[in-house]
Protein backbone atom coordinates (compact mmCIF):
# COMPACT_ATOMS: atom_id res chain seq x y z
CA UNK A 1 0.00 0.00 0.00
CA UNK A 2 0.95 3.45 -0.62
CA UNK A 3 3.08 5.59 2.53
CA UNK A 4 0.76 8.37 3.64
CA UNK A 5 2.45 11.23 2.26
CA UNK A 6 2.67 9.72 -1.50
CA UNK A 7 -1.07 8.78 -1.19
CA UNK A 8 -1.92 12.31 -0.21
CA UNK A 9 -0.05 14.22 -2.82
CA UNK A 10 -2.05 11.83 -5.27
CA UNK A 11 -5.40 12.59 -3.91
CA UNK A 12 -4.72 16.16 -4.13
CA UNK A 13 -3.43 16.05 -7.81
CA UNK A 14 -6.55 13.76 -8.71
CA UNK A 15 -8.49 16.41 -7.06
CA UNK A 16 -7.24 19.23 -9.22
CA UNK A 17 -7.11 16.95 -12.41
CA UNK A 18 -10.57 15.30 -12.16
CA UNK A 19 -12.24 17.50 -14.95
CA UNK A 20 -9.14 17.21 -17.32
CA UNK A 21 -9.28 13.24 -16.61
CA UNK A 22 -13.43 13.13 -17.46
CA UNK A 23 -12.38 14.72 -20.91
CA UNK A 24 -9.72 13.27 -21.82
CA UNK A 25 -10.54 9.65 -21.76
CA UNK A 26 -7.82 7.55 -22.06
CA UNK A 27 -5.64 9.76 -20.97
CA UNK A 28 -3.52 8.32 -17.80
CA UNK A 29 -1.99 5.59 -17.43
CA UNK A 30 -4.33 2.83 -16.89
CA UNK A 31 -3.54 -1.07 -17.48
CA UNK A 32 -5.69 -3.72 -16.48
CA UNK A 33 -4.72 -7.54 -15.03
CA UNK A 34 -7.37 -9.73 -16.37
CA UNK A 35 -8.11 -13.19 -17.46
CA UNK A 36 -9.33 -13.83 -20.86
CA UNK A 37 -12.18 -16.20 -19.25
CA UNK A 38 -12.73 -14.67 -15.98
CA UNK A 39 -16.21 -13.37 -15.97
CA UNK A 40 -14.96 -10.75 -13.14
CA UNK A 41 -12.43 -9.18 -16.00
CA UNK A 42 -15.03 -9.42 -18.40
CA UNK A 43 -17.20 -7.67 -16.31
CA UNK A 44 -14.58 -4.68 -16.23
CA UNK A 45 -13.60 -4.81 -19.95
CA UNK A 46 -17.12 -4.25 -20.85
CA UNK A 47 -17.05 -1.28 -18.56
CA UNK A 48 -14.43 0.16 -19.93
CA UNK A 49 -15.44 0.01 -23.55
CA UNK A 50 -18.90 1.26 -22.78
CA UNK A 51 -16.74 4.69 -21.34
CA UNK A 52 -14.93 4.38 -24.35
CA UNK A 53 -11.26 4.54 -22.46
CA UNK A 54 -8.44 2.92 -24.07
CA UNK A 55 -6.10 0.62 -21.51
CA UNK A 56 -3.22 -1.62 -22.04
CA UNK A 57 -4.48 -5.34 -20.90
CA UNK A 58 -1.79 -7.96 -19.51
CA UNK A 59 -3.14 -11.22 -19.29
CA UNK A 60 -2.14 -13.10 -16.22
CA UNK A 61 -1.74 -16.74 -15.49
CA UNK A 62 -3.63 -17.59 -12.63
CA UNK A 63 -1.92 -21.41 -12.27
CA UNK A 64 1.50 -19.47 -11.96
CA UNK A 65 0.93 -15.85 -10.57
CA UNK A 66 3.31 -14.02 -11.67
CA UNK A 67 5.73 -10.64 -10.18
CA UNK A 68 2.65 -7.86 -11.30
CA UNK A 69 -0.15 -9.46 -9.96
CA UNK A 70 1.39 -10.47 -6.77
CA UNK A 71 2.61 -6.75 -6.46
CA UNK A 72 -0.97 -4.83 -7.47
CA UNK A 73 -2.99 -7.35 -5.44
CA UNK A 74 -0.81 -8.67 -2.44
CA UNK A 75 -3.83 -9.51 -0.34
CA UNK A 76 -6.13 -11.83 -2.54
CA UNK A 77 -3.54 -12.16 -6.06
CA UNK A 78 -6.73 -12.22 -7.68
CA UNK A 79 -7.93 -11.13 -11.31
CA UNK A 80 -8.96 -8.15 -12.24
CA UNK A 81 -6.87 -5.66 -11.28
CA UNK A 82 -6.93 -2.35 -12.65
CA UNK A 83 -3.70 0.42 -12.34
CA UNK A 84 -4.52 3.58 -12.61
CA UNK A 85 -1.25 6.03 -12.59
CA UNK A 86 0.62 3.35 -11.31
CA UNK A 87 -2.41 2.88 -8.23
CA UNK A 88 -4.35 -0.57 -8.04
CA UNK A 89 -7.72 -0.94 -7.70
CA UNK A 90 -9.12 -4.68 -6.95
CA UNK A 91 -12.57 -6.34 -6.66
CA UNK A 92 -13.93 -5.92 -10.07
CA UNK A 93 -17.28 -4.22 -8.47
CA UNK A 94 -15.26 -2.05 -6.76
CA UNK A 95 -14.16 -1.72 -9.85
CA UNK A 96 -16.87 -0.85 -11.64
CA UNK A 97 -17.77 2.24 -9.50
CA UNK A 98 -14.41 3.61 -9.92
CA UNK A 99 -14.46 3.24 -13.41
CA UNK A 100 -17.86 5.31 -12.91
CA UNK A 101 -16.87 7.86 -10.79
CA UNK A 102 -13.61 9.01 -12.63
CA UNK A 103 -15.03 8.67 -16.23
CA UNK A 104 -18.58 10.14 -14.72
CA UNK A 105 -19.17 12.77 -17.62
CA UNK A 106 -17.90 10.20 -20.46
CA UNK A 107 -19.98 8.23 -21.87
CA UNK A 108 -23.49 6.20 -20.28
CA UNK A 109 -23.57 5.55 -16.47
CA UNK A 110 -22.81 2.68 -15.34
CA UNK A 111 -24.85 2.80 -11.76
CA UNK A 112 -28.48 3.83 -11.63
CA UNK A 113 -28.92 7.34 -10.34
CA UNK A 114 -31.37 7.03 -7.92
CA UNK A 115 -30.04 6.09 -4.21
CA UNK A 116 -32.39 3.17 -3.79
CA UNK A 117 -31.95 1.76 -7.70
CA UNK A 118 -28.78 1.90 -6.53
CA UNK A 119 -28.85 -0.28 -3.27
CA UNK A 120 -30.90 -2.81 -5.57
CA UNK A 121 -28.51 -3.10 -8.42
CA UNK A 122 -25.89 -3.29 -5.88
CA UNK A 123 -27.47 -6.14 -3.63
CA UNK A 124 -28.29 -8.25 -6.55
CA UNK A 125 -24.42 -7.81 -7.93
CA UNK A 126 -23.24 -8.86 -4.54
CA UNK A 127 -26.19 -11.69 -4.63
CA UNK A 128 -24.28 -13.04 -7.79
CA UNK A 129 -21.01 -12.91 -6.79
CA UNK A 130 -21.49 -14.60 -3.33
CA UNK A 131 -24.22 -17.07 -4.07
CA UNK A 132 -24.22 -17.57 -8.38
CA UNK A 133 -20.41 -17.91 -8.80
CA UNK A 134 -19.55 -20.55 -6.23
CA UNK A 135 -22.67 -22.59 -7.56
CA UNK A 136 -21.43 -22.80 -10.62
CA UNK A 137 -17.57 -23.03 -9.93
CA UNK A 138 -18.59 -25.70 -7.56
CA UNK A 139 -20.17 -27.70 -10.95
CA UNK A 140 -16.36 -27.68 -12.40
CA UNK A 141 -14.82 -29.15 -9.04
CA UNK A 142 -17.71 -31.28 -8.24
CA UNK A 143 -16.50 -35.08 -8.08
CA UNK A 144 -19.92 -37.26 -7.91
CA UNK A 145 -22.63 -37.40 -9.68
CA UNK A 146 -24.56 -36.10 -6.39
CA UNK A 147 -21.92 -33.26 -5.77
CA UNK A 148 -23.04 -32.12 -9.63
CA UNK A 149 -26.37 -32.18 -9.13
CA UNK A 150 -26.72 -30.61 -6.11
CA UNK A 151 -24.44 -27.48 -7.81
CA UNK A 152 -26.52 -27.38 -10.51
CA UNK A 153 -29.92 -27.17 -8.44
CA UNK A 154 -28.49 -24.53 -6.45
CA UNK A 155 -27.61 -22.20 -9.66
CA UNK A 156 -30.98 -23.19 -10.93
CA UNK A 157 -32.26 -21.84 -7.17
CA UNK A 158 -30.27 -18.82 -7.54
CA UNK A 159 -31.43 -17.75 -11.39
CA UNK A 160 -35.14 -18.11 -10.06
CA UNK A 161 -34.44 -15.19 -7.44
CA UNK A 162 -32.57 -13.65 -10.60
CA UNK A 163 -35.53 -14.05 -12.97
CA UNK A 164 -37.58 -12.27 -10.30
CA UNK A 165 -34.77 -9.61 -9.61
CA UNK A 166 -35.02 -8.62 -13.71
CA UNK A 167 -38.80 -8.47 -13.61
CA UNK A 168 -38.67 -5.90 -10.46
CA UNK A 169 -35.22 -4.13 -11.51
CA UNK A 170 -35.86 -3.91 -16.03
CA UNK A 171 -39.78 -2.25 -15.11
CA UNK A 172 -40.63 -3.71 -18.49
CA UNK A 173 -37.26 -2.58 -19.83
CA UNK A 174 -34.90 -4.06 -21.87
CA UNK A 175 -32.06 -4.11 -19.45
CA UNK A 176 -32.04 -4.34 -15.47
CA UNK A 177 -30.76 -1.30 -15.72
CA UNK A 178 -33.46 0.58 -17.85
CA UNK A 179 -33.17 0.97 -21.71
CA UNK A 180 -29.12 0.13 -21.48
CA UNK A 181 -26.68 -2.16 -20.07
CA UNK A 182 -26.25 -1.10 -16.40
CA UNK A 183 -23.98 -2.34 -13.31
CA UNK A 184 -26.56 -5.41 -12.37
CA UNK A 185 -26.45 -6.19 -16.35
CA UNK A 186 -22.81 -6.69 -16.69
CA UNK A 187 -22.51 -8.55 -13.38
CA UNK A 188 -24.26 -10.80 -14.40
CA UNK A 189 -23.83 -10.89 -18.22
CA UNK A 190 -20.13 -11.57 -18.21
CA UNK A 191 -21.27 -15.19 -17.02
CA UNK A 192 -23.40 -15.66 -19.71
CA UNK A 193 -20.41 -17.18 -21.55
CA UNK A 194 -19.37 -19.73 -18.85
CA UNK A 195 -23.18 -21.16 -19.05
CA UNK A 196 -22.99 -21.55 -22.76
CA UNK A 197 -19.51 -23.59 -21.76
CA UNK A 198 -21.09 -25.43 -19.13
CA UNK A 199 -24.25 -26.44 -21.27
CA UNK A 200 -21.85 -28.06 -23.59
CA UNK A 201 -19.76 -29.62 -20.87
CA UNK A 202 -22.80 -30.55 -18.09
CA UNK A 203 -26.21 -30.50 -20.60
CA UNK A 204 -27.88 -28.39 -18.32
CA UNK A 205 -29.08 -24.89 -19.93
CA UNK A 206 -29.11 -22.45 -16.40
CA UNK A 207 -31.15 -19.72 -18.40
CA UNK A 208 -33.53 -21.01 -21.01
CA UNK A 209 -37.60 -20.31 -21.72
CA UNK A 210 -39.30 -22.85 -19.82
CA UNK A 211 -37.68 -21.81 -16.92
CA UNK A 212 -36.97 -18.09 -16.79
CA UNK A 213 -38.39 -16.55 -19.82
CA UNK A 214 -37.47 -12.74 -19.05
CA UNK A 215 -33.36 -13.88 -18.69
CA UNK A 216 -33.60 -15.97 -21.59
CA UNK A 217 -34.80 -12.97 -23.57
CA UNK A 218 -32.58 -10.49 -21.62
CA UNK A 219 -29.75 -13.20 -22.81
CA UNK A 220 -30.33 -12.14 -26.28
CA UNK A 221 -29.89 -8.62 -25.80
CA UNK A 222 -27.03 -8.44 -23.88
CA UNK A 223 -25.57 -10.45 -26.04
CA UNK A 224 -25.97 -8.38 -28.91
CA UNK A 225 -25.57 -5.08 -27.35
CA UNK A 226 -22.57 -3.47 -29.08
CA UNK A 227 -20.89 -2.32 -26.20
CA UNK A 228 -20.34 -5.37 -24.27
CA UNK A 229 -20.14 -7.87 -27.50
CA UNK A 230 -16.36 -7.86 -28.27
CA UNK A 231 -15.36 -9.03 -24.40
CA UNK A 232 -17.23 -12.17 -24.23
CA UNK A 233 -14.39 -14.74 -24.94
CA UNK A 234 -15.29 -17.57 -27.06
CA UNK A 235 -16.84 -20.83 -25.62
CA UNK A 236 -14.08 -22.99 -26.94
CA UNK A 237 -12.06 -21.02 -24.90
CA UNK A 238 -14.18 -21.22 -21.87
CA UNK A 239 -14.06 -24.35 -22.17
CA UNK A 240 -10.23 -25.37 -22.54
CA UNK A 241 -9.63 -23.20 -19.53
CA UNK A 242 -12.26 -25.33 -17.30
CA UNK A 243 -10.23 -28.70 -18.53
CA UNK A 244 -7.16 -26.71 -17.12
CA UNK A 245 -9.08 -25.25 -13.96
CA UNK A 246 -10.74 -29.27 -12.92
CA UNK A 247 -6.51 -30.33 -13.65
CA UNK A 248 -5.39 -27.88 -11.25
CA UNK A 249 -7.93 -28.23 -8.63
CA UNK A 250 -7.87 -31.88 -8.94
CA UNK A 251 -3.51 -31.86 -8.44
CA UNK A 252 -3.96 -29.00 -5.71
CA UNK A 253 -6.16 -31.56 -3.11
CA UNK B 1 -34.49 15.94 23.09
CA UNK B 2 -33.17 13.15 21.07
CA UNK B 3 -34.87 9.80 20.20
CA UNK B 4 -33.44 7.29 22.44
CA UNK B 5 -32.94 3.83 20.71
CA UNK B 6 -34.99 0.81 22.02
CA UNK B 7 -32.89 -1.71 23.24
CA UNK B 8 -34.13 -4.92 24.57
CA UNK B 9 -35.14 -4.06 28.14
CA UNK B 10 -33.69 -7.47 29.52
CA UNK B 11 -30.18 -6.20 27.87
CA UNK B 12 -30.47 -2.91 28.78
CA UNK B 13 -28.70 -2.62 31.93
CA UNK B 14 -25.71 -4.91 30.00
CA UNK B 15 -24.34 -1.89 27.91
CA UNK B 16 -21.37 -0.56 28.94
CA UNK B 17 -22.37 3.02 27.85
CA UNK B 18 -25.62 5.37 27.99
CA UNK B 19 -27.87 4.99 25.34
CA UNK B 20 -28.23 8.40 25.11
CA UNK B 21 -24.36 9.35 24.47
CA UNK B 22 -24.40 11.03 21.49
CA UNK B 23 -21.74 11.35 18.83
CA UNK B 24 -19.26 14.75 18.64
CA UNK B 25 -21.35 15.95 15.73
CA UNK B 26 -22.46 19.64 17.05
CA UNK B 27 -23.27 21.37 14.07
CA UNK B 28 -27.16 20.79 14.15
CA UNK B 29 -29.85 20.40 17.12
CA UNK B 30 -32.88 20.06 15.06
CA UNK B 31 -32.70 16.75 14.74
CA UNK B 32 -35.04 14.94 12.20
CA UNK B 33 -37.89 13.21 13.71
CA UNK B 34 -39.05 9.57 13.31
CA UNK B 35 -41.46 10.37 11.11
CA UNK B 36 -39.99 12.88 8.98
CA UNK B 37 -37.06 10.56 8.46
CA UNK B 38 -38.90 6.76 7.53
CA UNK B 39 -36.69 5.16 8.57
CA UNK B 40 -36.99 1.76 10.57
CA UNK B 41 -34.13 -1.04 11.35
CA UNK B 42 -34.85 -4.38 11.83
CA UNK B 43 -31.77 -5.55 13.88
CA UNK B 44 -30.41 -8.18 16.59
CA UNK B 45 -28.87 -6.56 19.40
CA UNK B 46 -25.43 -8.70 19.17
CA UNK B 47 -25.41 -8.38 15.53
CA UNK B 48 -21.89 -6.76 13.91
CA UNK B 49 -23.47 -6.51 11.08
CA UNK B 50 -26.53 -4.23 12.06
CA UNK B 51 -24.20 -2.28 14.84
CA UNK B 52 -22.48 -1.29 11.45
CA UNK B 53 -25.68 0.62 10.48
CA UNK B 54 -26.70 1.37 13.60
CA UNK B 55 -22.94 3.26 14.05
CA UNK B 56 -23.81 4.66 10.44
CA UNK B 57 -27.20 6.64 11.62
CA UNK B 58 -25.49 7.69 14.38
CA UNK B 59 -22.82 9.12 13.30
CA UNK B 60 -25.19 10.88 10.48
CA UNK B 61 -27.72 12.04 13.09
CA UNK B 62 -30.75 9.97 11.77
CA UNK B 63 -33.38 9.32 14.17
CA UNK B 64 -34.76 5.74 13.71
CA UNK B 65 -37.28 3.05 15.23
CA UNK B 66 -34.74 0.26 16.05
CA UNK B 67 -36.97 -3.12 15.93
CA UNK B 68 -35.03 -6.39 17.41
CA UNK B 69 -35.92 -9.04 15.97
CA UNK B 70 -35.41 -12.29 18.38
CA UNK B 71 -33.42 -14.34 15.81
CA UNK B 72 -33.24 -17.50 18.24
CA UNK B 73 -37.00 -17.61 18.60
CA UNK B 74 -37.69 -17.26 14.76
CA UNK B 75 -38.36 -14.95 12.10
CA UNK B 76 -41.10 -11.79 11.91
CA UNK B 77 -43.30 -11.86 8.79
CA UNK B 78 -41.96 -8.05 8.73
CA UNK B 79 -38.82 -9.49 8.28
CA UNK B 80 -39.14 -12.28 6.01
CA UNK B 81 -41.47 -10.40 3.58
CA UNK B 82 -38.38 -7.69 3.58
CA UNK B 83 -35.34 -9.56 2.85
CA UNK B 84 -37.11 -12.65 1.01
CA UNK B 85 -33.66 -13.82 -0.31
CA UNK B 86 -31.21 -14.31 2.70
CA UNK B 87 -33.93 -14.20 5.94
CA UNK B 88 -31.30 -12.06 7.87
CA UNK B 89 -30.97 -8.65 9.43
CA UNK B 90 -29.64 -5.80 9.21
CA UNK B 91 -32.75 -4.48 7.24
CA UNK B 92 -33.34 -0.92 6.79
CA UNK B 93 -36.92 0.07 5.47
CA UNK B 94 -36.93 3.52 4.39
CA UNK B 95 -40.65 4.28 4.22
CA UNK B 96 -41.74 1.09 2.83
CA UNK B 97 -38.59 0.07 0.88
CA UNK B 98 -36.02 -2.24 2.26
CA UNK B 99 -32.62 -2.31 1.70
CA UNK B 100 -30.39 -5.35 2.68
CA UNK B 101 -26.93 -6.11 3.24
CA UNK B 102 -25.38 -4.03 5.63
CA UNK B 103 -22.40 -2.12 3.78
CA UNK B 104 -25.03 -1.56 0.67
CA UNK B 105 -27.30 -0.39 3.80
CA UNK B 106 -24.45 2.22 5.20
CA UNK B 107 -23.20 3.24 1.56
CA UNK B 108 -27.20 3.87 1.08
CA UNK B 109 -27.50 6.33 3.95
CA UNK B 110 -24.30 8.48 2.24
CA UNK B 111 -26.88 8.75 -0.67
CA UNK B 112 -30.17 9.11 0.72
CA UNK B 113 -29.02 11.44 3.02
CA UNK B 114 -26.16 13.53 1.47
CA UNK B 115 -26.59 16.43 3.86
CA UNK B 116 -25.44 14.50 6.81
CA UNK B 117 -21.82 13.25 7.14
CA UNK B 118 -20.56 11.13 5.08
CA UNK B 119 -18.91 7.51 5.59
CA UNK B 120 -17.35 6.90 1.80
CA UNK B 121 -14.56 9.45 1.27
CA UNK B 122 -15.36 11.81 -1.74
CA UNK B 123 -12.01 10.67 -3.76
CA UNK B 124 -12.43 7.90 -6.44
CA UNK B 125 -9.48 6.12 -5.64
CA UNK B 126 -10.17 6.66 -1.78
CA UNK B 127 -13.05 4.94 -2.02
CA UNK B 128 -12.19 2.19 -4.10
CA UNK B 129 -10.09 1.29 -1.66
CA UNK B 130 -12.41 1.67 1.09
CA UNK B 131 -14.72 -0.86 -0.52
CA UNK B 132 -11.71 -3.22 -0.94
CA UNK B 133 -11.04 -3.35 2.51
CA UNK B 134 -14.79 -3.45 3.87
CA UNK B 135 -15.22 -6.18 1.30
CA UNK B 136 -12.21 -8.02 3.11
CA UNK B 137 -13.69 -7.28 6.30
CA UNK B 138 -16.74 -8.69 5.37
CA UNK B 139 -14.93 -12.02 4.05
CA UNK B 140 -12.60 -12.65 6.41
CA UNK B 141 -13.43 -11.09 10.30
CA UNK B 142 -17.11 -13.08 11.12
CA UNK B 143 -16.15 -16.19 9.25
CA UNK B 144 -12.95 -16.87 10.83
CA UNK B 145 -13.71 -15.66 14.13
CA UNK B 146 -16.41 -18.09 14.21
CA UNK B 147 -13.79 -21.08 13.40
CA UNK B 148 -12.25 -20.32 16.66
CA UNK B 149 -15.64 -20.96 18.92
CA UNK B 150 -16.88 -23.68 16.94
CA UNK B 151 -14.11 -25.65 16.32
CA UNK B 152 -11.30 -27.69 18.43
CA UNK B 153 -7.78 -28.75 17.56
CA UNK B 154 -5.93 -28.37 14.21
CA UNK B 155 -8.84 -26.95 12.33
CA UNK B 156 -8.92 -24.34 15.41
CA UNK B 157 -5.14 -23.92 15.24
CA UNK B 158 -5.26 -22.82 11.81
CA UNK B 159 -7.92 -20.43 12.29
CA UNK B 160 -6.17 -18.94 14.87
CA UNK B 161 -3.20 -18.91 12.18
CA UNK B 162 -5.68 -17.26 9.85
CA UNK B 163 -7.08 -14.46 12.48
CA UNK B 164 -3.32 -13.90 13.08
CA UNK B 165 -3.10 -13.08 9.29
CA UNK B 166 -6.15 -11.05 8.87
CA UNK B 167 -5.06 -9.25 11.88
CA UNK B 168 -1.62 -8.16 10.39
CA UNK B 169 -2.97 -7.31 6.99
CA UNK B 170 -5.42 -4.68 8.97
CA UNK B 171 -2.86 -3.10 10.78
CA UNK B 172 -0.34 -2.70 7.53
CA UNK B 173 -3.88 -1.24 6.10
CA UNK B 174 -4.36 0.75 9.09
CA UNK B 175 -0.67 2.16 9.22
CA UNK B 176 0.06 5.22 11.17
CA UNK B 177 -3.53 6.53 10.31
CA UNK B 178 -5.69 7.33 13.42
CA UNK B 179 -8.82 5.77 11.54
CA UNK B 180 -9.08 3.60 8.46
CA UNK B 181 -10.58 6.33 6.49
CA UNK B 182 -7.16 8.38 6.93
CA UNK B 183 -7.99 11.95 6.12
CA UNK B 184 -11.36 11.54 5.69
CA UNK B 185 -11.63 10.29 9.36
CA UNK B 186 -13.81 7.73 10.80
CA UNK B 187 -15.10 6.25 7.65
CA UNK B 188 -16.74 3.08 5.95
CA UNK B 189 -13.93 0.59 6.64
CA UNK B 190 -13.96 1.83 10.47
CA UNK B 191 -17.80 1.34 10.69
CA UNK B 192 -17.43 -2.27 8.83
CA UNK B 193 -14.53 -3.38 11.31
CA UNK B 194 -16.04 -1.60 14.48
CA UNK B 195 -18.24 -4.15 15.56
CA UNK B 196 -15.40 -6.95 15.59
CA UNK B 197 -14.03 -5.06 18.31
CA UNK B 198 -16.81 -6.55 20.85
CA UNK B 199 -15.74 -9.98 19.49
CA UNK B 200 -12.45 -9.53 19.62
CA UNK B 201 -12.21 -10.54 23.64
CA UNK B 202 -14.03 -13.67 22.91
CA UNK B 203 -11.85 -14.49 19.70
CA UNK B 204 -9.00 -13.85 22.06
CA UNK B 205 -10.22 -16.66 24.74
CA UNK B 206 -11.37 -19.10 22.29
CA UNK B 207 -7.80 -18.39 20.42
CA UNK B 208 -5.58 -18.09 23.14
CA UNK B 209 -3.99 -15.07 21.69
CA UNK B 210 -3.86 -11.49 22.03
CA UNK B 211 -4.55 -8.82 19.77
CA UNK B 212 -2.59 -6.46 21.38
CA UNK B 213 0.42 -8.82 20.73
CA UNK B 214 -0.54 -9.94 17.48
CA UNK B 215 -1.43 -6.66 16.01
CA UNK B 216 -0.68 -3.42 18.36
CA UNK B 217 -2.30 -0.92 15.81
CA UNK B 218 -5.33 -3.29 16.14
CA UNK B 219 -5.60 -2.55 19.61
CA UNK B 220 -4.52 0.98 19.91
CA UNK B 221 -7.64 1.63 16.86
CA UNK B 222 -10.20 -0.56 19.10
CA UNK B 223 -9.19 1.92 21.83
CA UNK B 224 -10.03 4.92 19.70
CA UNK B 225 -12.89 3.47 18.00
CA UNK B 226 -14.38 2.41 20.99
CA UNK B 227 -14.46 5.86 22.68
CA UNK B 228 -16.15 7.33 19.90
CA UNK B 229 -20.32 8.02 20.73
CA UNK B 230 -21.64 5.89 17.86
CA UNK B 231 -19.67 3.02 18.15
CA UNK B 232 -19.94 3.06 22.27
CA UNK B 233 -23.67 3.37 22.00
CA UNK B 234 -24.11 0.69 19.61
CA UNK B 235 -22.21 -2.26 20.82
CA UNK B 236 -22.88 -4.13 23.55
CA UNK B 237 -20.10 -5.48 26.35
CA UNK B 238 -17.45 -8.17 25.47
CA UNK B 239 -18.88 -10.27 28.02
CA UNK B 240 -22.32 -9.91 27.21
CA UNK B 241 -20.94 -10.81 23.43
CA UNK B 242 -18.81 -13.99 25.22
CA UNK B 243 -22.16 -15.27 27.00
CA UNK B 244 -24.21 -14.86 23.46
CA UNK B 245 -21.83 -16.74 22.07
CA UNK B 246 -22.50 -19.90 24.76
CA UNK B 247 -25.99 -19.76 23.96
CA UNK B 248 -24.98 -20.51 20.06
CA UNK B 249 -22.94 -22.91 21.18
CA UNK B 250 -25.60 -24.67 23.34
CA UNK B 251 -28.12 -24.36 20.65
CA UNK B 252 -25.87 -26.05 18.20
CA UNK B 253 -24.76 -28.54 20.31
CA UNK B 254 -21.33 -27.56 20.20
CA UNK B 255 -18.96 -28.59 23.40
Amino acid sequence: MLPQKEAQSIQLSLQSKNTEWTTMAGEGDLKLLGLLVSPFAVRVRMALSMKGVSYEYIEQDVFNKGELLIKYNPVHKKVPVLIHNGKPICESLAILEYIDDIWGATGPSILPADPYERAIARFWANYIDDKMFPSWIGLLKAETEEEKAEKVNQTLAVLMHLEDAFAKCSNGKAFFGGDSVGYLDLALGCNLFWFEALRELFGVAFIDEGRTPLLASWAERFGEADAVKEMVPSVDKAMAHAKKFRAFFAAAK
Amino acid sequence: MPTPILTPSSLHSGRHTTTLSQSTNTTSNQKPTMASTGLVLLDFWVSPFGQRVRIALAEKNLAYEYVEEDLLAGKSDRLLQSNPVHKKIPVLLHGDKPVNESLIIVQYLDEAFPETPSLLPSDPYARAQARFWADYVDKKVYDCGSRLWKLKGEPQQQARAEMAEILKTLEAELGEKEFFGGDHGFGFVDAALAPFTAWFPSYERYGEFKVAEVAPGIAAWTKRVGERGSVAKSLYAPDKVYDFIGVLKKKYGIE
